[in-house]
């Protein structure tokens, strides 16, 4: 559905967004993630034919940004960052006026902006001034305006952004249900909100694509965890962990005993094949007891700031105040 | 055509939600009350001392009341055209509402050409509430309607010169008071121009007096219908217009 290629857009000093390529298949939902100022407003603002991008294409259900941006922008409902809303206009008007310059044939106008009102349940504000509304229904109105032609792409820039936790999980919610008929970009700074939403994602930083895939993808680390005890006797860490280091493809173990007298064992690999049935395996035969085993993952913050601050890593001692700051 | 429909009528709306129509429309009308008073104040004294002394003179409504009127009008449009223009583009991108307008499928000219009827309308209006005041003179005396209806016209195209420039001046800045100030200090500037052609007469002042903008509804005030000052008019408006449709497009590429 949509189709990027070598996107640019360069300003006269520096570079917003740097050779960007990617594709959405249709009916899917991608989490845009970066920090602020990373390029997704500006990669998102190109594909609205809002501005022209300097270098590379961009396509839309097969329409291309800068030669078609007409047929492209039938085809998308954007929400920016802030509400495109008009303080001074009631709710319905303001939904009849996006009905009417999105292209809906005068006999629907009525209907169709009353649907969108129902979908984001702005319904009961629909003759207030939007001026009076507080932030999250203004960002609901937003987001009925973005969906009020039914198109196949939306395009949301910070969707949740002023929500209260209630509206979130709401929002959350629409969007998910949105998703399927329409194919769904949406960017945020928020990591809960793409594990809540996304299926796959796209992690930016500094206008280039630091790593993109699907969430299990990127948050899957080969290796396992394991929780045993031992039922008699109290074994030194290395002679559990020596089982587990000898086991072909693993790179180390490590043992730490927990407060419960749980030995909490890690076993790191570079193989790529899952090796969870080996180690249970290996547990059973020394006739201990096994209480967890798991595949390890990458939480997606520390894959986050792993992409996007490389400089935290190699400084680490001096720098980890400023990482947990954040 | 519709979508410029839909967004003159909602440029027409916004103004009328707004506090600056009613407040423009009660300033107009206070302005223009207290100059058509003054004016018939003035003509009927004089008409007066004319019957007292017994000389019969000639004494035309259309030449010392409506002439004077609508020629203080165009020097009104200096001050009102600002507050009119704008907030045209200023305000949709200080507001963000730029982005909805530009990513919906609507053609460049669609938009500014939907904003600027939007606002001759406005002004339209304004002349509208004026001509309450015109009523009187019909009711109390014979004033030629012609000529009347022609310096309305001449205004109302004057005008649409001036907010189409203004419509450019508010589509380079965000800041609608930086428009308003440069939109004022451009149309003074053409106003001036004018002056030129009482000090001396040569080429440049030639080129100069044809340029000011007001000077060309002089015609249009005495009643006469000019082709010569309708073509400035529309050609000023229309480079308004074209004027704008750059500046949008540079919008876009500066973001």
């Amino acid at each position: 559905m949509i189709q990027v290629e070598g996107l640019t857009k360069r300003y006269a000093r520096n570079v917003a967004v740097d050779h960007v390529s990617f594709s959405v298949e249709k009916g899917k939902i991608v989490g845009f993630l970066g920090p602020n100022g990373a390029g997704k407003t500006t990669t998102m603002r190109m594909l609205t034919c809002f501005m022209p991008p300097t270098e590379g294409t961009a396509t839309i259900a097969g329409f291309d940004v800068v030669k078609q941006p007409l047929e492209v922008k039938k085809r998308i409902g954007y929400l920016p960052e802030t509400p495109p809303v008009y303080p001074e206009m009631e709710v319905g008007e303001y939904l009849q006026f996006v009905a009417r310059i999105k292209g809906i044939p005068e006999k629907e106008v009525l209907q169709r902006s009353q649907e969108a009102a129902a979908r984001c349940s702005i319904k009961d504000v629909w003759s207030k001034l939007i001026g009076k509304l507080s932030k999250g229904y203004r960002q609901r109105v937003g987001l009925a305006q973005a969906i009020i032609h039914n198109p196949d792409v939306l395009i949301l820039d910070e969707p949740t952004s002023g929500f209260d936790p209630k509206q979130i999980i709401e929002t959350r919610d629409l969007i998910k249900s949105l998703a399927g008929d329409h194919t769904i970009v949406l960017s945020t700074h928020i990591l809960q909100e793409v594990e809540a939403m996304c299926e796959s994602l796209i992690i930016i930083n500094k206008g280039k694509i630091a790593k993109s895939g699907t969430f299990e993808d990127l948050t899957r680390r080969n290796g396992a965890v394991l929780e045993i005890s031992v039922p008699n006797g109290s074994p030194e860490a290395s002679a559990l962990t020596a089982p587990f280091a000898s086991l072909s493809g693993v790179n180390a173990a490590h043992a730490t005993l927990s407060d419960h007298g749980l030995w909490r064992i890690d076993v790191d690999t570079a193989a790529a094949t899952d090796i969870r049935p080996q180690l249970a395996q290996i547990v059973m035969a020394n006739g201990w007891n096994l209480h967890r085993l798991d595949s390890a993952s990458l939480a997606l913050h520390e894959l986050f700031l792993s992409l996007t601050n490389p400089v935290v890593e190699t400084t680490a001692p001096e720098a980890a105040p400023e990482e947990t700051e954040q | 055509m519709r979508n410029v429909i839909t967004i003159a009528r909602k440029e027409l709306n916004t103004y009328f939600q707004s506090p600056i129509a009613y407040i423009l429309i009660a300033a107009f009308a206070a302005m223009f009350g207290y100059f058509f008073w003054s004016l018939v104040y003035f003509f009927v004294r004089a008409s007066m001392q004319a019957q007292m002394s017994g000389r019969s003179m000639p004494m035309n409504l259309n030449e010392l009341v409506v002439r004077n009127l609508l020629g203080n009008c165009g020097v009104l449009c200096l001050f009102m055209i600002p507050m009119l223009s704008m907030r045209l583009f200023a305000e949709e991108k200080a507001r963000g509402t730029i982005e909805l307008l530009l990513t919906s499928p609507l053609k460049d000219w669609e938009i500014l050409l939907g904003k600027w009827i939007g606002a001759v309308g406005m002004y339209a209006s304004l002349l509208l509430f004026s001509s309450i005041n015109l009523v009187f003179l019909f009711a109390y005396g014979k004033p030629d309607w012609k000529p009347l209806l022609i310096g309305y016209l001449g205004l109302l195209l004057q005008a649409a010169a001036m907010l189409a420039l203004g419509m450019f001046i508010s589509s380079v800045t965000q800041n609608q008071i930086v428009a308003a100030v440069m939109t004022f200090f451009l149309l003074l500037l053409l106003w001036v121009f004018e002056w030129m052609a009482n000090m001396d007469q040569n080429r440049i002042t030639e080129v100069l007096t044809y340029i000011s903008l007001l000077r060309h509804n002089e015609s249009f005030i005495k009643g006469v219908l000019d082709m010569k000052d309708t073509i400035y008019y529309l050609s000023v408006s229309f480079l308004g217009l074209f004027l704008t449709a750059r500046s949008l497009e540079s919008v876009r590429y500066r973001g």
